[in-house]
């Protein structure tokens, strides 16, 4: 009987051997995210770099190289440098505003105070909610005639009725609202993760330095601010990586107008390669924010390495 | 005296803080809930002050998105998309983040490195030639296409926060389990896998809310009315002409906007500890 099994169980065994190698265990374990990842971001990200370099649309879908010429012919083109200020604009503005909010907030939330888990639940809601359905609810309350802010202040008699603003009409009150609403979008998330840090310091430090003199504001800059700044910078790359990318606000609300004045990266490569089908001229255009990314990368994987040390 | 005084003028600066924080994160939803339940005649009016209700509220707009629109069509697409993609997801997160976790070679470390940040490659980046492998594969227009287009970003995204909860698991319990006959893979299987319920739960919830948060791909991806999951149909699909129906956007936003609400809020310590990935020790 032994005999006859034998040959039976001797793959079985040997893919148990397989499997009870460590090693080949957690490769195999792995290769499903792997794989999936390598091939719809991977290969699309190479995909994307050569589009740039070729003429490429819906309507012609050739892999003719053509070089730099994309570029050259983006370069060229006023809008779109107005488009690229705009995104720095955009990110920056938002994120020095959301961190200010964000460290404000963090301020007064460390303080225990009776409600204090409901305030922090509502304090959560912009970051939570889903940005496309938040960007509607303040489209209505910027919209040009019944405008609950412009009520407002023509309530408190700060403007007539004449020359309220017209939000989302004026170039530079448009900008002003998308970065509002981004910074409003991530402040919550900025409040967390200084929170997050500020809780994970031991309390003997801070009482240390109080011990040793440190009034408030060096003990906030010079001790606080140096510990926590590795988990903040992860919150800050998160931020500025999706702002810089970001789309959904600016096609929601101001779909880049008016005339282009909040026109950013994402939207106008959405609008050459999506709608106009001239997929080379957008993934060109979407190539350009691939610095900025590296940028931040080379960023992120030195703070890993410091955490590490 | 002056003292005291300092210190109730530090109170009321506090609360004025507060206040000022919670208006400001608040306020657009108690917009939507106002919005959502004002009649018409009431909603444009410009002479009403528009915070409270000045005639009775009505569900009108409610029964109006459920009766006349394709609102619950979407409802059901984004729980079909949202179902298919935490799916895929637990699939391949839950070994890949344990296979980071236990991985002791540099390897490791560098692999666990390269998918955090293929989470940081952004929608905008992809679209393009995403879009053109979706009309290669015939998926275009259809909500298929996103649930092959999720897992993109929750993959990266829950095997990095996986990767953390399995690291906080003592691998001692794996070992006895091995030493009592188990295998590897069934160490893996009946010990790892019932200790991190609670953090697959976690997955599970963010898989879902990053499916209904998503916008760009299904903006790209989908054009069809029926296929639309909810986010997008609210925001894009109830505009007709140049008209917008704000009483029915807003209820339409709420409904989809209140149980990601709740979610976050329940998960959100967890979410916290999984994204900074030990960046505090």
């Amino acid at each position: 009987m032994a005999v006859i099994a034998e040959p039976v169980t001797k793959p079985v065994s040997r893919l148990h051997f397989m499997l009870d190698r460590r090693e080949v265990l957690e490769n195999i374990l792995i290769a499903p995210a792997i794989i999936y990842v390598l091939l719809l971001v991977g290969l699309p990200l190479l995909l994307a770099m050569y589009y740039s370099v070729s003429a490429y649309t819906i309507y012609n879908p050739t892999w003719q190289f053509v070089g730099l010429a994309n570029f050259t012919q983006i370069i060229d083109n006023p809008n779109f440098l107005q488009t690229l200020g705009n995104t720095f604009i955009f990110t920056f503005g938002s994120q020095l505003l959301g961190l200010v909010l964000g460290k404000f907030g963090a301020f007064l939330l460390l303080r225990p105070f009776p409600g204090r888990k409901i305030v922090r639940a509502l304090i959560i809601l912009p970051f939570a909610v889903p940005v496309a359905l938040a960007t509607i609810a303040w489209q209505w309350m910027f919209d040009s005639l019944y405008s609950v802010i412009n009520w407002t202040l023509i309530a408190a008699s700060i403007v007539t009725r004449e020359d309220a603003p017209n939000w989302l009409g004026n170039p530079y009150l448009a900008m002003l609202c998308v970065i509002i609403i981004n910074a409003w979008r991530f402040f919550p998330f900025a409040i967390v993760i200084f929170l997050a840090g500020i809780t994970a310091i031991p309390q003997d430090i801070i009482d240390a330095a109080t011990v040793d003199g440190a009034g408030f504001w060096r003990r906030n800059y010079q001790i606080i601010l140096p510990m926590i700044l590795p988990i903040v910078a992860i919150g800050l790359i998160f931020g500025i990586v999706f702002t810089f990318t970001d789309l959904s606000i600016v096609f929601l609300l101001t779909m880049g107008g008016p005339v282009g004045a909040t026109s950013v990266l994402g939207f106008a490569g959405f609008q050459t390669g999506i709608v106009s089908g001239d997929v080379s001229h957008g993934a060109a255009i979407s190539l350009f924010m691939l610095p900025v990314l590296l940028v931040v990368v080379i960023i992120t994987l030195r703070f890993i390495r410091r955490r590490e040390i | 005296m002056p003292r005291a005084f300092s210190r109730s003028l530090r109170e009321v600066a506090f609360f004025f803080g507060i206040t000022f924080f919670v208006i400001l994160a608040a306020f657009p939803f108690y917009w939507m809930v106002i919005t959502a339940f004002k009649p018409n005649s009431d909603l444009y009016d410009v002479t009403n002050v528009p915070f409270w209700f000045n005639e009775p509220p009505t569900l009108e707009h409610l029964t109006y998105l459920f009766k006349e629109t394709l609102f619950a069509r979407w409802l059901l697409n984004s729980l079909m998309i949202g179902v298919c993609v935490t799916m895929i997801t637990l699939v391949t997160a839950v070994p890949a983040g344990y296979s980071l976790a236990r991985m002791t070679s540099r390897k490791g470390e560098a692999l666990g490195i390269a998918i955090f940040l293929t989470y940081l490659v952004p929608p905008t980046l992809l679209f393009l030639p995403l879009s053109r492998i979706i009309a290669e594969l015939g998926l275009q227009n259809s909500m298929w296409s996103l649930v092959l287009v999720y897992p993109t970003f929750t993959i990266p995204f829950c095997s990095w926060l996986l990767m953390g909860f399995f690291k906080a698991l003592p691998p001692e319990i794996e070992e006895a389990a091995i030493v009592d006959g188990c295998s590897l893979f069934g160490a893996f299987i009946k010990m790892a896998i019932p200790l991190s319920l609670p953090a697959i739960l976690t997955v599970v919830i963010f898989t879902f809310t990053l499916t209904l948060q998503e916008f760009v791909y299904a903006l790209t991806f989908v054009s069809s009315s029926s296929q639309k999951p909810v986010t997008l149909g609210v925001s894009t699909d109830l505009i007709r002409g140049d008209v917008f129906f704000w009483g029915e956007i807003m209820a339409g936003a709420l409904i989809a906007a209140v149980p990601v609400a709740v979610a976050y809020n329940l998960f959100l310590d967890r979410f916290i500890s999984g994204i900074t990935g030990g960046a505090i020790k």
